[in-house]
């Protein structure tokens, strides 16, 4: 049972806050300068943002101007996070090949949203999903669900960052966590609040372009150690680390075929249920570009996988055999700085202090670009979907809007930083199966049979919708990793961490069903109008255009 | 929104009629969802040997090697589907913008 709670912990989309056992470092100088020019750098990208965005449209989807690259490497961006660098290299470091295997899996969802959604998403939507999901339903009830599902997602999703972002930080400048976490709220605001999509999406290409560059040179200085020679690389790696040869093939960490199935269906769906992923398909002109973002996010992504996990065998022998990254140099032991700390120690066995702190202030870059993501699309599930088309019925002025997207994103600012406050040293590698699994089982659901499905009606997204969330929230709660490791009992109502594989096919037949069941009125011109939603979804017709000013 | 104009309802219909929106509607359809199959088919096809036959993966790439087969196989999986999502694109952004474009031209004239 030991390797449940390791297969959340080590999930790379969570900022691995439980495995760190913070010491404060002392200040790095270096990482600290190289922050300051970044920051520096983000907030000029903000002010040229701010002096452009003037309407919703700006602030919620860049004005639809962003080209199909540029949202490539902002998708990108958004997808990976700091703890895809530190998290999936020391998962490949500590257990080889079972690395692998969960790269492989955090990939395959982004083809599956190119043929099925990516058009779908730019032809139908406007700012939000709930524009695509509540386009033929019932504007009050279904937007309401579907900013429920954003906001829940979002909140867990912002905690984990927040809480990794501490973290590290404490470890890799030296700063106090609460400092670090106020610094980073504070700044997501800034960039969010003046800058809205636009200096979101800039920073989030700014960083990814960090990101994959500061990447690949630490690869490559790595694999120079080895004559770039994959053969020397995986000979040597085997003869030094303690599983030897086993590192090679898949291991122990996915042997439970249910829950690895689980797990793989909340990480290939859940992509499609993130909204903060799914906004960005609202920045581009047209279908066309959408596609071609994609295209360039997966490029970016599945690179850059393949990079960490290179990073994670060099890692076995270059730091793996260093007693200077072991607690008191005990090989084998506890690492200095924690389980996730590997591609920074290799960062700086191959490149100096500089080039760590290059690395440092680049997962920093991180972390902030995601929650600006995140907070963005907090701020517009409640200001556009609640506020203006719940509330006011569609009848809020863009003045007014903006300004509710904008207080909106103050409290989402302020719940970040006191729950990121309020979780420290928290076991939180739950939300991360939380966030995915309600992404997987409340949001795609109904987002794609909105798209796909002629017959659903309002009842059946609702009802669907909410088993989805409800059962995925129940099931994550009677978890191994909750109800035992969080809660204290002794054994768990619910034998895996992974609700994906039972909380999605149940909130699909409840859609089927109460959709099939709803005799009503409402629900005969809900079905009647999927005929014009198709045209549009295939040809565009009547999609929101790209603003000009 | 366009969506609101009177003129809308007409404008589907006439574009529902048009044997080309029919092609479209098909042609798409196949691609995007053979292709879904295809890559979920190989990836699920993958998982199952990690769950049920994981020896294999284990096997040397060839004789002293101590690189596995299952290296080359997962990096062939993110190739793999990267070349479908390439595909996908290409066919989408080149003949059905085109067919998409001529339907709308032709509800207008």
């Amino acid at each position: 049972m030991k390797r449940l709670p390791a297969l959340l912990a080590l999930c790379p989309l969570l900022a691995n806050a439980d495995t760190i056992t913070a010491d404060k470092q002392p200040l790095n100088v270096h990482a600290i300068g190289m922050f300051f020019v970044f920051v520096l750098a983000t907030l000029l990208i903000t002010w040229w943002a701010s002096r452009r965005t003037r309407s919703a449209a700006d602030f919620y989807s860049a004005g639809g101007g962003i080209t199909g690259f540029q949202n490539g490497l902002a998708i990108a961006g958004d997808y990976m996070s700091a703890a895809t660098l530190l998290g999936l290299s020391s998962l490949v470091f500590t257990k080889g090949y079972d690395g692998f295997i969960y790269i492989i899996g955090f990939f395959v969802g982004w083809p599956i949203v190119t043929f099925l959604m990516a058009e779908r998403l730019r032809n139908l939507g406007r700012y939000t999903f709930a524009d695509i999901v509540s386009l033929r339903l019932d504007q009050t009830r279904v937007r309401s669900f579907a900013a429920l599902g954003s906001l829940t997602v979002v909140c867990c999703y912002l905690v984990v960052q927040m809480v990794g972002a501490g973290q590290l930080i404490k470890l890799l400048f030296g700063l106090d966590y609460r400092t670090a976490v106020v610094v980073v709220g504070l700044l997501m605001l800034v960039y969010v609040i003046f800058g809205g999509m636009l200096a979101t999406t800039w920073v989030q290409i700014t960083k990814a372009v960090l990101l994959l560059g500061g990447g690949t040179t630490l690869m490559l200085m790595a694999l120079s150690r080895f004559g770039f020679s994959f053969e020397t690389l995986a000979a040597q790696a085997v003869a030094v680390h303690a599983s030897g040869v086993q590192i090679m093939g898949p291991g122990t960490l996915l042997a439970d075929p249910i829950n690895a199935v689980s797990l793989s269906l909340g990480l290939v769906f859940g992509i499609a249920g993130l909204p903060h992923i799914l906004m960005r398909f609202f920045t581009v002109p047209n279908a066309r570009e959408a596609r071609k973002s994609v295209l360039f996010a997966t490029l970016f992504i599945g690179f850059f996988f393949l990079v960490v996990c290179i990073l994670g065998y060099t890692a076995i022998v270059i730091v793996g055999t260093d007693p200077q990254y072991y607690v008191d140099g005990k090989l084998g032991g506890a690492m200095v700085g924690g389980g996730n700390m590997v591609a920074m120690h290799l960062a700086k066995a191959v490149g100096g202090n500089l080039f760590l702190g290059f690395l440092s202030a680049v997962a920093f870059a991180t972390i902030l670009a995601v929650v600006s993501g995140l907070a963005l699309a907090g701020a517009s599930a409640i200001s556009h979907d609640l506020y203006a088309s719940v509330l006011k019925k569609g009848k809020a002025n863009e003045k007014q809007e903006m300004r509710v997207s904008r207080i909106a994103t103050v409290c989402l600012g302020i719940v970040a930083i006191s729950l990121g406050i309020l979780f420290e040293g928290q076991n939180i590698a739950f939300l991360v199966g939380l966030t995915f699994g309600i992404a997987a089982s409340a949001n795609f659901p109904v987002l794609i049979m909105a798209m796909y499905w002629d017959g659903l009606t309002t009842r059946g997204a609702l009802y669907g919708g909410l088993t989805g969330l409800i059962s995925a929230l129940g099931l994550v709660v009677g978890s191994p990793s909750v109800w035992v490791g969080v809660l204290g009992h002794a054994h768990a109502i619910f034998p895996y961490d992974q609700p994906a594989l039972f909380s999605m096919p149940l909130a699909f037949l409840v859609i089927v069903v109460a959709s099939k069941l709803d005799r009503s009125e409402r629900a005969d011109h809900e079905r009647a109008a999927y005929a014009d939603q198709f045209v549009r979804a295939q040809t565009g017709l009547g999609a929101a255009m790209a603003s000009s000013h | 929104m366009t969506t609101d104009h009177p003129n809308h309802a007409l404008t589907c219909n006439q574009v529902r009629a048009n044997p080309k929106f029919q092609r479209l509607a098909s042609q798409r359809a196949l691609l995007a969802w053979s292709l879904s199959g295809a890559v979920l088919t190989v990836y699920y096809s993958y998982i199952m040997v990690v769950a049920f036959a994981p020896a294999w993966l284990r096997l040397p790439l060839y004789d002293g090697s101590h690189l596995s087969l299952g290296m080359p196989i997962g990096a062939t999986i993110i190739l793999l589907s990267w070349l479908l999502t390439a595909w996908y694109v290409h066919t989408a952004n080149t003949h059905f913008d085109v067919l998409s474009a001529q339907i709308l031209q032709e509800t207008r004239a």
